[in-house]
């Protein structure tokens, strides 16, 4: 709109456009059914789900790791061969375009019922049709719900964007028929954990290179390895993304386009699920009747999804000067190595670049500041035992408090969190199903975190530094970032730029002012300021419950397994007695970010055995 | 000023000042916008090539309408005064050794074949040249020239064929000293040959054709036959570590190479016998070979020869693909089979080809090219955007041709390969020795471009031929040229452990400013790639000062350490200050 155009900052975002609108208005069956012809990569050979496997069997790489096997072993390489081949079973896909009809028709018929719209960026799809035909393609979604590959392929198949293959869990082969569905729409599968199994390694890397390098399909995979259960972004997983940039630096293939992708929940179908999971309250395990059971599920209101398709990275261009690429000069390529010093922090920092890229294209509803604002009143409200709420304005803020009903209330005209102020009143039994509600809350508070931790961080420095000191405020607010760089996305090394944007936000919106050695907030900069830290307190008083807990109750030394749920009783201890003011910090999420925040800065030690 | 005497065979007066080859052989667009080739020095020459026009006008967008013409003559003007060290030329003349200052002498003498070099001269633009020129009749020549040059402390350019494209024979800016081209085309006769033992010992600055043409005449051959035979010489040949097209019978330069005897300001460096091999320490032939006129001139050389060969055979084969090309090739050099020759064109080179196909005589002939045509694209399932050609050429007596060449086409036929007939195999050659003259024809309409080389191991030949030619691709649309370049390559030889790769960019560079800068920014981030892409930093052209700035990577610190101590005590006063190689 106009307001974009004013500031140079903010980048011209595209349209987007309603894919149910046409779902609504025509058949589900002739669409399911329509003539899919997408566009290819240039050089590809058509190439069937069997050949690619013999193909990852009979490359150098496996020959090599499976003659190392069998000589660490004393197996004979004709068994470590079939194992490979049974191991190749379990994982690959075998993407048919029947299954894919199957699901462009079912998926129809739910996500008309489940959703208001799909929105998508159609200029981003034109901008991946184009990728494809000039490079292999990676596909990095955002992932917040089990939702979010099948909506992916949902809308490629929709704009007749060539398939892609997906890394999955192994989780979802737990429900055997849906397992199998979803290999049958193009899912491949990866076990958790394969620590030190090499012949699992070579056979799952060389599985994804051989998939992109000939082009076959695009690589569709979650950067963040996992389900963000807060609606914040993880930390990247680099595993999969170092697989993917392999064939570049090793000059297989002449570039890699990396294509991050946004899918912004209006709310996710997981919503309370999550909450419950980081509460701790044991969730069920996937399987297919459980499935079924969520068909409850259906019969709710779950408002929009906008699909971001963002712009498509060159692999190349990230590396120029970063990487030297000679360094492959001197090893047949086929002989596993670690990566070396240099890769493994350009796959880093290029990870972070795109778990940012992610976030910058997300699209955050009113409501998520709406629920910013109610959770820092509720706290205060709490505090001062008021009853303050937000004036119901805007049809938006109506429309979206019906879709969020479970969470709020409206209360003489005003809209306030469906939550009493004084917890230590709460029976045990509601305690968990009030704080289920402030988790939820907490968010959708926390889809817009990526846009204020930066300056929320300085205006918390600048509240504990010592003085006004421009290298005070530095200083606390290098130390702050450095804390909570398990928490937020923020780019290892790039402590400079943060403080730097922080301060050029802060400055702009006249809430700063700097002259040439101190930091001056100005009279209307109070009020924001306050906004911004206050943010970021229940962060902070988790951490510091944290090291209380660990100070105070952990005098010996303590299991991993230990660890949560003796925090969490810890803390609710205190929550029940009044001493601490946010229910959020039971959240696992905070306290298991916080260890390892701990364990990083070297605050506490891991013992083997 | 005196009178300088010249020498009596002078190979300059027939020859180009400002581009390739002889002055009578070019390509142009005749009137009616057909292609020519002038001259009657080649198979081709005097033909019509009718369809090089589209081909020409279609991969650059050019037109025949867009000409930029050469400047037809030098300006002496053009030409900076010569810096004679006086002393210096008042005892050259008086050893009677010829020498000269003409501007025209000087300028052919101060560059190379680099596209910024034939550019420059077709602009009349010209930089630093040599000051005086001076032509030694032999050995001791050279050793009083060298003397004189120490003495006076003057700087010695050693010159032979003049087809570096290395900058190599640039004159440096920074030269302060009266820079000499020592020009070694007097010092051409074969000095003996030895039956017994197979080798003739001759004067360096023989050129290629010659030395063939006149050991032909006693039955013998080098078979050295480097793309540049008709102008290089045998002294560059060894400066440069050259390559021949039949290398895989009769060696590269450092195989066919007993006896070398350099100049040096130390003094003369050889060895003391004419043997086979020896243990005796690092081979000082390798401190002369690919020491690019740092470290002196070469003056004499012992080759080995061979009989000639009783016959002589070309042939084809057509591959669907690249990459079943290039698994032949491999196929090929593993079981140690390959002919005198295997080169494999990728497809825009294989079009290339055709478009230079003379026009043909009898009706008989082009229905026969249909039939082909439709017999490979048609029935065979060529597609004939990616298939591609390899050329052969065998060689040896009559019966173990045969036999060779069908052991040959049996391996391509595993990968697909159809045997595509002698003449497609022949003009592949021919096409050789005239694909420098049409350099000059795009020149004169508004396309520049070159060739460069590399070495890579067989298991990157393909990603490096794919990724060079891509890089070309994005670099110059990067850069802003303004049509798709044609970037193209073939692998050229074959060896144990890898290859060696040709690659070839030109593009149409109307619209850019100043062009021979993005072209060599383009031809820069090539070589990058080349390197990132584990190739090596050249083959045969040798590194000149166009590639020095890679030599450190390519040979280590103390390798350069090495070669630089070897330098100081060779010539420590810098008289051979050509500043090649480190």
């Amino acid at each position: 709109g106009k307001t974009r155009a004013l500031d140079p900052m903010l980048k011209k975002r595209d349209d987007f456009e309603d894919i149910l609108e046409e779902r609504r208005n025509s058949s589900d069956l002739k669409y399911a059914l329509r003539c899919y012809t997408p566009v290819l990569y240039k050089g590809v050979t058509p190439c069937t789900s069997s050949m690619l496997k013999s193909m990852v069997l009979q490359s150098d790489q496996l020959h090599y790791v499976i003659n190392q096997v069998s000589k660490e072993t004393g197996k004979a390489t004709d068994d470590i061969k079939e194992e490979a081949s049974a191991i190749l079973e379990e994982m690959a896909q075998c993407l048919q375009l029947s299954t894919v009809r199957f699901f462009a028709f079912t998926l129809s018929k739910a996500f008309k019922t489940l959703f208001r719209s799909i929105c998508v960026n159609e200029d981003g799809i034109q901008r991946l049709q184009q990728a494809i035909q000039e490079h292999p393609v990676v596909l990095l979604p955002s992932h917040r719900s089990y939702m979010d590959f099948l909506l992916m392929s949902y809308i490629l198949y929709t704009y007749d964007v060539a398939l892609p293959v997906i890394a999955a869990g192994m989780d979802f082969m737990g429900m055997k028929f849906v397992g199998e569905m979803l290999r049958m729409s193009g899912a491949f599968f990866i076990r958790r954990s394969f620590g030190g199994d090499k012949l699992y390694w070579a056979l799952f890397s060389e599985y994804v290179k051989t998939m992109l390098k000939n082009g076959f399909a695009p690589v569709e995979f979650f950067l963040e390895g996992t389900r963000s259960r807060t609606s914040k972004s993880l930390t990247p997983k680099l595993g999969l993304l170092n697989i993917v940039m392999d064939p570049f630096l090793k000059g297989e293939v002449f570039d890699v386009n990396v294509v991050p992708v946004s899918i912004s929940y209006e709310r996710v179908l997981e919503e309370t699920l999550y909450a419950r999971e980081l509460l701790g309250i044991p969730k069920p395990k996937e399987s297919t009747s459980g499935l079924f059971k969520a068909r409850k599920i259906l019969s709710e209101d779950y408002g929009s999804i906008h699909v971001y398709f963002g712009q498509p990275v060159s692999v190349r261009s990230l590396a120029q000067g970063k990487v030297n690429r000679c360094q492959f000069n001197l090893v047949p390529r086929h002989i596993p190595r670690r990566p070396s010093e240099d890769i493994a922090s350009f796959v880093n920092d290029s990870a972070y670049r795109l778990v940012r890229a992610q976030e910058e294209n997300m699209v955050l509803k009113p409501w998520v500041l709406v629920a910013s604002l109610l959770l820092q009143y509720h706290h205060q409200n709490q505090a001062a035992g008021q009853k303050r709420g937000i004036a119901l304005v805007t049809q938006v803020v109506s429309s979206s408090l019906t879709l969020h009903r479970g969470l709020v209330r409206i209360c003489e005209d005003k809209v306030q969190l469906a939550v009493e102020q004084d917890i230590t009143t709460y029976l045990s039994t509601v305690f968990y199903y009030i704080a289920v509600i402030l988790l939820s809350c907490a968010s959708y508070r926390n889809q817009a975190l990526h846009v204020f931790v930066r300056p929320a961080l300085l205006a918390l420095a600048i509240h504990t530094a010592s003085s006004n000191q421009k290298q005070e405020v530095f200083n606390s607010f290098s130390f702050l970032r450095n804390m909570f760089s398990n928490e937020f996305i923020l780019c290892p090394g790039a402590t400079v730029q943060d403080f730097e944007e922080a301060c050029y936000l802060l400055v702009k919106t006249g809430a700063l002012q700097f002259t040439q050695q101190e930091v001056l907030v100005t009279e209307r900069g109070h009020r924001t300021l306050a906004f911004l830290s206050t943010m970021l307190d229940p962060f902070l008083q988790g951490y510091q419950v944290v090291c209380r807990f660990l100070c105070e109750e952990a005098t010996e030394t303590l299991t991993e397994k230990q660890f949560i749920p003796a925090v969490r009783k810890f803390i609710k201890k205190l929550l029940l007695a009044g001493r601490l003011r946010y229910m959020e910090v039971l959240s696992s999420d905070l306290q298991k970010n916080s260890l390892a925040a701990l364990l990083r800065l070297g605050a506490v030690r891991k013992m083997k055995g | 000023m005196p009178k300088y005497t010249k020498p009596p065979s002078h190979l300059q007066e027939i020859l180009k000042w400002n581009g390739w080859g002889y002055s009578d052989t070019r390509f142009l667009f005749n009137k009616k916008g057909q292609a020519e080739f002038t001259g009657k020095r080649y198979r081709l020459s005097g033909m019509i090539i009718p369809a090089l026009q589209n081909w020409f006008e279609g991969t650059f967008g050019a037109s025949v309408q867009h000409k930029s013409p050469a400047m037809p003559i030098l300006t002496s003007s053009a030409v900076q005064p010569p810096t004679l060290n006086e002393a210096f030329v008042d005892e050259l003349k008086s050893t009677g050794i010829p020498c000269s200052h003409d501007a025209e002498d000087r300028v052919f003498r101060g560059h190379g074949h680099c596209l910024h070099e034939v550019f420059a001269l077709r602009e009349g633009k010209v930089g630093r040249v040599p000051d005086i020129v001076v032509w030694p009749n032999c050995h001791n020549d050279v050793v009083k020239i060298v003397e004189l040059a120490c003495k006076h402390n003057v700087c010695l350019i050693p010159y032979g064929g003049g087809t570096s494209v290395s900058s190599a024979l640039e004159c440096p800016p920074e030269e302060t000293r009266c820079i000499v081209s020592l020009d070694t085309s007097q010092m051409n006769r074969i000095l003996w040959i030895d039956e017994k033992n197979l080798t003739a010992h001759v004067e360096a600055g023989i050129v290629g054709q010659e030395l063939e043409r006149l050991l032909n005449e006693s039955g013998y051959c080098t078979g050295h036959e480097p793309d540049s035979m008709e102008f290089s010489s045998l002294g560059g040949w060894v400066a440069t570590r050259a390559s021949g097209m039949k290398k895989n019978i009769y060696g590269n330069i450092e195989d066919l190479v007993v006896h070398v005897k350099m100049v040096t300001p130390q003094g003369v460096i050889e060895k003391g016998c004419q043997c086979p091999r020896m243990s005796t320490g690092p081979d000082i032939h390798h401190f002369i070979m690919g020491s690019e006129g740092t470290l002196g001139v070469v003056t004499e050389v012992t080759m080995k020869i061979r009989p000639m060969p009783e016959y002589q055979k070309y042939g084809s084969v057509v591959f669907p693909n690249f990459e079943q090309g290039v698994a032949c090739l491999r196929e090929v050099a593993k079981q140690r089979c390959a002919p005198a020759s295997i080169r494999l064109m990728d497809n825009e080179q294989f079009k290339f080809g055709h478009a230079l196909k003379p026009q043909v005589s009898s009706i008989f002939t082009s229905f026969l090219d249909g039939l082909k045509k439709f017999y490979i694209t048609k029935f065979k399932g060529f597609d004939p955007d990616r298939l591609c050609v390899a050329t052969l050429l065998f060689e040896g007596d009559r019966e173990k041709v045969l036999q060779h060449e069908k052991q040959v086409y049996d391996i391509a036929a595993k990968f697909g390969g159809l045997a595509a007939g002698e003449d497609n195999g022949q003009r592949g050659y021919m096409l050789t020795f005239v694909i420098a003259y049409l350099r000059d024809l795009g020149m004169d309409y508004y396309v520049i471009g070159e060739s460069f080389e590399t070495s890579v191991p067989w298991d990157r030949v393909l990603d490096i031929c794919r990724n060079v030619k891509a890089r070309i691709i994005q670099e110059c649309k990067d850069k802003g040229v303004q049509f798709s370049p044609l970037s193209t390559c073939r692998v050229t030889q074959t060896y144990d452990a890898g290859a060696c790769v040709y690659f070839y960019f030109a593009f149409n560079y109307r619209g850019l400013s100043d062009p021979v800068h993005v072209y060599e920014q383009v031809e820069h981030a090539a070589r990058e790639e080349i390197l990132a892409n584990g190739g090596s930093l050249s083959h045969h052209h040798g590194v000149g000062k166009l590639r020095k700035e890679w030599m450190r990577e390519t040979i280590s610190d103390v390798g350069m350490g090495m070669l630089k101590s070897v330098k100081n005590y060779v010539d420590p006063k810098n008289i051979f200050g050509n500043r090649n190689l480190i």
